[in-house]
């Protein structure tokens, strides 16, 4: 078990761009101890026992909802579940005041799932409680890109080097940014693949190579991480008619004779069989998407351990300097 | 009632001087410009070292009176008027109700006469609630004395209704200010379309949203004959359409505001609600299209686009926050930072593209400093550096896109009519 983490200092896990490489990798290293924790027979220990645990989420989610309240309870955390219709928070509480209302109760960690991008970073801004940004509009996904990542690692054993094509809707993709941010930074060369007008504007500068080829996507690619196509969120001026995108981007048996015999084929989850990627595919060889499942929740212990732990030494820290303050009038 | 004003540097676009002069101000008007002034006055103010230059005549403000008086009112903000050196401005009719009739004009006018702390000039609107369909009586707004008339927060979407406004308001020798953005281009957009929405996941605005509009309403100009102004241009190609327009003689216009020329979109990396506004900041290059715009004369006239809003407003998720920044108080600063300090403009320049331009085009007398105009006289610190904070902002609103930074330019005086109506403490 790592106990000391020098290197990890923030209260908050927002994003995968402002991390350098040797943050994720801490992640990383931090989520393969809680791997061989959640292995044992007795899945947990008391890390962060008497913390509590606020499961924020203002869109509908099943998947890392539940994959982080079993994290949170595999550190014997107290953990909370609290929906909020995004659509009547506009006649309540600003997410600021819902945000210090939960402070109020004591809660040490809020783990949020917003549908604006950008809520996560506010509401870091104005509280002392760690925030674990659990998806924000399409901006980032940080925990999803980490198990991601952590999946590969285990996999193949580097990201270093690797080729990794993600393909699906990029521009409206906070599974992609976040990925994106985080394989560049730790050397894996990334191809994004979409149609030209789900390809949001000046990708290339982040560093991936871009086609609207899938047979190029995935040629000599390590992995495909395939993203699920909300064909549900059409709100676009221009987006694919679900059969066409299946014709032309699907992920078959049949392309996949093109590709590296060992591709590993990823997926956030859930699935729309038939629509990114065929049945044959999702349960076959290739695929490591339930693997994955298990990996979110090392992933996510790591991420609720570090930034509960640097935030109990910035709020000491803080606590120290106003008692010092406070001697300093009394005398 | 008397004010003589020593050894400023006088800075007059009206006639073109930069000189170390004595002005004397009676009943209201400059009485006379000269070298050695010793004519006794009622009060002396020693400007050696200072800048003497006409108050800023601010062709865009929301003063959002009536109807959202939690936002800002005539009064308060015509205070930050004053304070940030603008002796005139004009104010948007996008209030509730819009200033779309004689009624609400002479509404409007009331509050003005009982309230306000500078000229306040009233711009009506182009249509009926601003809704875009039906005219508004052109003739009766007139007669009530408004400058221009516009839409400005929405543009009007109708080509034909466009076309026939500009006819009707040419009849009247009435301007027309368009706020141009095409919104089934701008795509529910909340800050520029490029690299930075990529990486921070918010919805794009494109250029094209602006351009295509004012490429639109530049020709149904030059079809009417009519004189239109373009409001807040803030990319390259609107800039490039705007000096086409001009060197083929038509009466076209263009405002610029100090954000758009002072900051760009990879400021937005912080989700900084305060730096929302529409149209949004936009790329590097395009800020460089309007400083060269401002500076080749192609962009006429520095207005703010004061938008005031609540912290209610402001203090949530950037998708959901309002779009517009106060700058009534920060637009000298924020223009002798960044135009004057960095060689782009010279003072008179800047004088004309503050005071002198905004006047021509909105056929007032103000904006010069020569015998028997009106007493509109700022007093300023050329030098002097300042933080912008919200405690230091009498606006009733502190969305300033500037929170923060230090910016250089003091006012010390403002005179209005003759009056010194503030003085820095």
């Amino acid at each position: 078990m790592v106990n000391k983490n020098p290197a990890w200092t923030r209260k908050d896990l927002l994003g995968l761009q402002e991390l350098t490489r040797d943050e994720i990798e801490l992640l990383l290293k931090t989520a393969e101890s809680f791997k061989e924790v959640i292995s044992r027979e007795v899945k947990k220990v008391p890390t962060l026992r008497g913390k509590t645990v606020v499961n924020l989420f203002y869109e509908p989610s099943t998947r890392t909802r539940v994959s982080f309240e079993v994290a949170a309870k595999r550190l014997s955390a107290d953990v909370i579940n609290i929906a909020i219709e995004s659509s009547s928070v506009r006649k309540g509480e600003t997410l600021i005041d819902t945000g210090k209302n939960i402070e109020a109760l004591k809660v040490d960690i809020i783990v949020m799932r917003h549908n604006c991008s950008g809520a996560a970073v506010m509401l870091a801004k104005n509280l002392h409680a760690s925030i674990i940004n659990a998806g924000d509009g399409w901006h980032e996904h940080p925990t999803q890109a980490l198990l991601d990542m952590f999946t590969l690692k285990e996999k193949l054993g580097v990201i270093e080097g690797l080729k990794v094509s993600i393909v699906g809707d990029i521009a409206h993709s906070r599974v992609a940014r976040s990925n994106i941010w985080g394989l560049t930074k730790l050397g894996a060369h990334v191809t994004v693949c979409a149609p030209p007008m789900l390809i949001p504007t000046g990708i290339e500068k982040t560093g991936v190579s871009v086609t609207s080829s899938i047979d190029e996507a995935l040629k000599d690619a390590d992995a495909v991480n395939v993203l699920r196509m909300q064909f549900e969120r059409d709100t676009e001026n221009a987006f694919p008619k679900q059969l066409e995108y299946f014709k032309n981007f699907g992920i078959t048996a049949e392309r996949l004779k093109k590709a590296k015999k060992n591709i590993l084929v990823m997926h956030p989850g859930p699935i729309n069989r038939g629509v990114e990627v065929s049945s044959d595919v999702a349960d076959g060889p290739n695929s490591v998407i339930l693997e994955q499942v298990t990996n979110g929740i090392a992933v996510r212990m790591a991420a609720l351990f570090l930034v509960s732990q640097a935030n109990e030494h910035i709020l000491k820290k803080n606590t120290g300097v106003k008692a010092k303050n406070e001697k300093v009038l009394v005398k | 009632m008397s004010i003589l004003i020593k050894n400023g540097r006088v800075i007059d676009p009206g006639g073109n001087i930069d000189a170390v002069l004595d002005i004397l101000v009676e009943d209201g008007r400059i009485s006379k410009v000269a070298k050695d002034i010793t004519v006794p006055a009622k009060d002396m103010i020693d400007a050696s070292g200072k800048i003497v230059m006409p108050g800023l005549v601010d062709m865009h403000v929301h003063l959002r009176e009536p109807g959202r008086e939690d936002k800002e009112t005539v009064s308060s903000g015509s205070m930050a008027a004053i304070r940030g050196g603008v002796t005139s401005l004009l104010a948007m009719p996008n209030t509730t109700p819009a200033i779309d009739s004689a009624e609400n004009i002479r509404l409007l006018k009331k509050i003005i006469q009982k309230t306000a702390n500078c000229n306040v000039f009233i711009a009506g609107s182009i249509t009926s609630g601003r809704n875009g369909c039906r005219l508004v009586d052109v003739v009766s707004l007139k007669k009530e004395g408004v400058l221009a008339i516009t839409d400005d927060g929405s543009s009007v979407d109708s080509e034909e209704v466009m076309s026939e406004a500009l006819k009707n308001a040419n009849k009247e020798k009435l301007l027309v200010i368009s706020h141009c953005e095409d919104r089934s281009l701008a795509n529910g957009g909340v800050m520029n379309l490029g690299y930075i929405s990529t990486q921070l996941g918010l919805r794009g605005i494109s250029n094209g949203s602006e351009y295509k509009r004012v490429a639109r309403d530049i020709e149904l100009a030059q079809k009417t004959g009519a004189a239109i102004h373009i409001a807040h241009i803030s990319c390259r190609e609107s800039v490039e359409l705007v000096a086409a327009a001009k060197k083929k003689g038509l009466h076209v216009s263009a405002e610029a505001a100090p954000h758009h020329f002072a900051l760009c979109d990879e400021e937005l990396m912080s989700y900084d609600t305060n730096l929302k506004m529409n149209p949004p900041l936009r790329s590097k290059d395009d800020v460089a299209a309007i400083r060269q715009g401002l500076t080749d004369g192609t962009i006429d006239a520095i207005a703010s686009d004061h938008a005031p809003h609540t912290e209610n407003e402001k203090e949530i998720e950037f998708d959901r926050a309002e779009f517009g920044v106060i700058g009534l108080e920060t637009e000298l600063a924020v223009s002798i930072t960044e135009l004057v300090d960095k060689g782009l403009l010279s003072w008179l320049e800047l004088a004309k593209r503050l005071s002198f331009n905004p006047s021509r085009i909105l056929g007032i007398n103000k904006g010069t400093l020569s015998a028997g105009s009106d007493a509109d006289i700022i007093i300023i610190d050329p030098s002097k550096e300042w933080k912008v904070a919200a405690e230091g902002l009498v606006s009733k609103s502190k969305n300033s896109a500037f929170l923060g930074r230090t910016l250089k330019g003091v006012v010390e005086y403002t005179i209005c009519a003759g009056k010194v109506v503030y003085q820095q403490p």
